[in-house]
């Protein structure tokens, strides 16, 4: 099979296994000029990292869009404070643009700490004001000052980058945060979490598993999490990285700063959770711990793996399509559409690095096609020549099946329930079941839009 | 009375002028859209449009760079452009500037026109001018619809349609507008006509580009149409203006035909202007509506409601509400509007005079003034959820975006039969509201009280 893509450009984004090994190969970088790419920008990454910190103000220094377009973005919960709920925008206006923004973003902050007296505002740039050169770094500073709090700037101008860039922002205003707070004395049972914003419970029901294993989560980045809880972090002996995306910068920096080692883990899937559960037990050697992981594993695997096996059934030798925005989460989707019979036959990312495509590759089945920063038009062709009957995604991707007759794992900020762990992997695959298997299906494969 | 705003805008009432564009442009046939600016834009604008339509909303971004910010952005959107051709290969292509080209002062006209030469192209290509900080989704919408007109529009020759241009409203308001005038038989010219590119059947094989909307030799002729009628009071510079200016056209601007005296005012102003008369069977769904407003009106009567959203919308929204005694209480939206104020203010209001308007506000505000005012019902995008979370406040939704409800895009409230399908809505919102306490509202009053 060829490429043969409308935009010659693109083929060096895509390759299929076996077919292209030696094939030039490029991810993580600019996104092709009007070719529809599905990516946002360095603002929204940024964003999306923080704003489950709950008892923050985010504060968005730009035009009304950036905030608009990101109030109460993710389903994060909470189990205290929802100020993190509410979009707060310093809403330029032409005049601003032209005469800079800086006194407006001071009276602003000036307003929020009227109102809510907040210990932490996280200060987000945007593309206007980068262009414009408002001193944000400087509001910040002397806001902090006069209110004694913590007002954080976030260098997120959206045009400095990609998505990733976004999160890279975010990982360094959460760094420059922690760096002020004393450097607490390292406590041995003790982890941080991070790269889990808490999307329909997910970060509890981990939290729960570590702790069952007799283990302390100090900092969850950043389910769930708020201003005290952020100062515990540099107590922990381990952080564990889900979200690998967003995550691994802060976690190499934590290394660095405050040595404090790190692991990648996955807890989608019950092959991916068990093995990360059993990582982080070996981490501590401690025979309780371990002990206490396997009885767990055992429980969790007894009580989820029947009810898989019932949706197995019915899943068998189907094929699937994944979209998604970091690397990490496409591999371990792949596995569990494995555990569900079901083969993967194209894999793409938005924002994957070169690793992950690797490994992506290695696991990968004989004639997958692996994308990097794919359009609608591409998704397209590749779904409809490779027959696949479901696609992982996000929300804008949800449209672009349900149009083609494609079943559809919503795979985004907005899911209702949650997919990590045993009870993540039950819903799961009781989702795939539930859109794949749906009688709405039968109506359009063939016959379509004809009365008679 | 009016209410001033502050510096912060926390949670807003409203998104940003591109966005209003890409709807204009949706409604012209076979069309893509390109945002001229930073990749994030586009894909925030279309995850909220695809979400309110549930439809894919594919839109072509500069992906402007930091290098494409300082040295400009020309080369970006001319590979953009040769990048839409290849894959869409649509009939007309609108760019539209993000506050990100606006700020660095980019000359997409001049790009636009060097490209068109240089390429040989022949399909219109028509700029919109539409920062972010410039204004809201609904001037976004009209702006980019009085580009599209006074680009396209060059043709004078006289015929019988008559134009019918309309505002941001649903996909099956657009199509019932076309059902009146079709059930009259009046030719028209409707637009833009994004009732099935935003509302798409479904149907294979699938189609990049959806298809419907105006045909572009249409939208040339408008300019020998015999009248204009344009939906929507609010706003000055409008395509039906510079019909009028340019050729001549008769303008006739009605609000939104929701309630009866609106649609009422509408087909009027059609039987007018092509002298056909109004059929019977339009004439049984008036009877029809005033049977079920009489129905209704005594469980409309305890309805104090807050109004918000786009001005087009929340002054129709405003007029049902009178006409059925439902209390407006707080009139909100986050366009600047002066306009608004004066219409509301020069109505002849028996029920209160209670009113406060709020324009260019954002949701903390509508929060409140709404229970400052003991609203017990607010009307409006799905936005106002915020509303019923934080101040318990039923919403019954309309207007542009909901996003988390099925059905948001085509929720039907024009045109008589579309008013009762609203009001009922309204009603049984507010009955809703009183069976749910009412054993135990009168307990309380009557047993443990007296």
């Amino acid at each position: 099979m060829e490429l043969r893509l409308d935009i010659p450009e693109r083929e060096k984004f895509i390759k299929m296994k076996g077919k292209h090994h030696k094939k030039e190969f490029i991810c993580n970088t600019d996104s092709v000029a009007g070719s529809v790419s599905q990516r946002a920008c360095v603002y929204s990454g940024a964003r999306v990292v923080l704003n489950p910190i709950e008892d923050a103000v985010h504060l968005v220094h730009g035009p009304i869009g950036c905030a608009s377009y990101t109030w109460d973005i993710r389903g994060s919960l909470s189990s205290g404070s929802e100020l993190f709920r509410n979009s707060f925008s310093s809403d330029l206006k032409e005049s601003d643009v032209i005469f800079g923004g800086e006194e407006k973003l001071s009276k602003c902050i000036d307003e929020i700490y009227e109102k809510y007296k907040p210990k932490l505002i996280f200060v987000y740039s945007t593309c206007i004001a980068g262009v414009i050169g408002d001193d944000i770094k400087a509001v910040c500073k002397e806001s902090s000052k006069k209110y004694n709090i913590y007002v954080v700037p976030v260098e997120s101008s959206g045009f400095v980058g990609n998505k990733a860039a976004g999160y890279k922002a975010a990982c360094n205003s959460l760094l420059d945060l922690i760096k002020e707070f004393p450097v607490l004395k390292k406590e041995p049972l003790s982890i941080n979490y991070m790269g889990d914003f808490n999307l329909a419970g997910e970060a509890w029901i981990i939290k729960g598993y570590l702790n069952q294993m007799g283990l302390k989560v100090n900092t969850i980045f950043t389910g769930d999490s708020n201003f005290e809880s952020l100062k515990k972090a540099t107590a922990s002996s381990l952080n564990i990285v889900q979200c690998a995306g967003s995550m691994t910068y802060l976690a190499k920096k934590f290394e660095e700063t405050f040595d404090i080692p790190y692991m990648k883990v996955s807890f989608l899937g019950i092959e991916d959770t068990s093995n990360s559960l059993r990582k982080i037990a070996a981490f501590f050697n401690d025979k309780d711990v371990m002990l206490k992981t396997e009885k767990l594993i055992e429980e969790k695997t007894k009580m989820a793996k029947p009810i898989i096996e019932k949706y197995k059934r019915y899943l068998k030798g189907k094929k699937a399509a994944i979209f998604v925005g970091g690397g990490f989460k496409a591999i371990s989707l792949i596995k569990q559409f494995r555990e569900l019979g079901i083969d993967v036959v194209v894999i793409g990312t938005q924002n994957g690095q070169k690793d992950e495509y690797e490994k992506i590759e290695e696991i990968a089945d004989y004639g997958t096609v692996i994308l990097d920063d794919a359009n609608p038009s591409e998704l397209e062709k590749f779904m409809v020549e490779k027959g696949a009957d479901i696609l992982a995604g996000g929300v804008k991707e949800r449209f672009l099946s349900y149009k083609m007759g494609i079943a559809f794992i919503d795979h985004n900020h907005d899911r209702k329930h949650p997919l990590s762990g045993y009870e993540g992997a039950i819903n799961f695959a009781e989702e795939v079941y539930t859109t794949a298997c749906s009688p709405v299906w039968k109506y359009v494969k063939d016959g379509v839009n004809k009365c008679v | 009375m009016y209410e001033t705003y502050k510096s912060v805008n926390e949670n807003p009432c409203n998104m940003c002028m591109p966005l209003g564009g890409i709807i204009a442009f949706r409604g012209i046939e076979k069309s893509m859209v390109l945002l001229h600016g930073s990749q994030g834009c586009a894909t925030y604008m279309r995850r909220h449009i695809a979400e309110h339509y549930h439809e894919p909303i594919d839109v072509a971004s500069s992906s402007l760079n930091e290098k494409g910010t300082v040295y400009g952005g020309e080369k970006n959107l001319i590979k953009a452009l040769d990048n839409v051709i290849r894959v869409y290969n649509p009939n007309c292509i609108g760019i539209l500037t993000t506050c990100l080209a606006e700020t660095i002062g980019e000359d997409i006209d001049r790009i636009k026109s060097e490209y068109k030469t240089s390429r040989n192209i022949s399909i219109p290509i028509i700029t919109a001018p539409t920062p972010g900080y410039g204004g809201t989704h609904s001037e976004g919408f009209v702006k980019t619809s009085y580009r599209i007109v006074e680009e396209l529009s060059t043709d004078k020759e006289r015929h019988d349609r008559i134009n019918v241009i309309v505002p941001n409203i649903s996909t099956a308001d657009l199509r019932e507008i076309k059902r009146l005038l079709e059930l009259m038989k009046i030719p028209y010219i409707l637009f833009p006509d994004y009732s099935d590119t935003l509302d798409s059947p479904f149907n294979f094989p699938y189609k990049k580009i959806p298809d419907g909307g105006t045909k572009i030799s249409d939208i040339m002729s408008m300019g020998g149409s015999i009248a204009t009628i344009e939906i929507g009071i609010n706003y000055e510079e409008t395509p039906g203006k510079y019909l009028q200016d340019r050729f001549d056209v008769p303008l006739y601007k009605v609000p939104i035909p929701i309630g009866l005296r609106n649609t009422d005012a509408f087909l009027k102003l059609l039987k007018e202007i092509t002298g056909n008369p109004i059929p019977k069977s339009i004439e049984m769904e008036r009877g029809r509506l005033i049977d079920g407003m009489i129905d209704s009106h005594k469980y409309n009567f305890v309805g104090r409601c807050t109004i918000f959203g786009d001005p087009e919308m929340v002054y129709s929204v405003f007029t049902t509400c009178m006409e059925n005694g439902i209390h407006p209480l707080l009139i909100a939206t986050g366009s600047k509007t002066q306009k608004l104020k004066e219409l509301i203010a020069s109505e002849d209001n028996p029920l209160n005079d209670d009113i406060t308007i709020v324009d260019e506000t954002d949701f903390s505000h509508i929060l409140k003034l709404s229970e400052e005012k003991e609203v017990n019902i607010a009307i409006g995008p799905s936005d106002g959820k915020y509303l019923t979370e934080k101040g318990g406040i039923p919403l019954v939704r309309i207007g542009f975006p909901i996003l988390d409800r099925v059905g948001g895009q085509r929720i039907l409230s024009v045109g008589y039969t579309g008013t009762l399908n609203f009001l009922d809505m309204i009603t049984n919102t507010l009955l809703e509201n009183k069976y749910k306490t009412y054993r135990k509202d009168m307990y309380e009053k009557y047993y443990k009280a007296m």
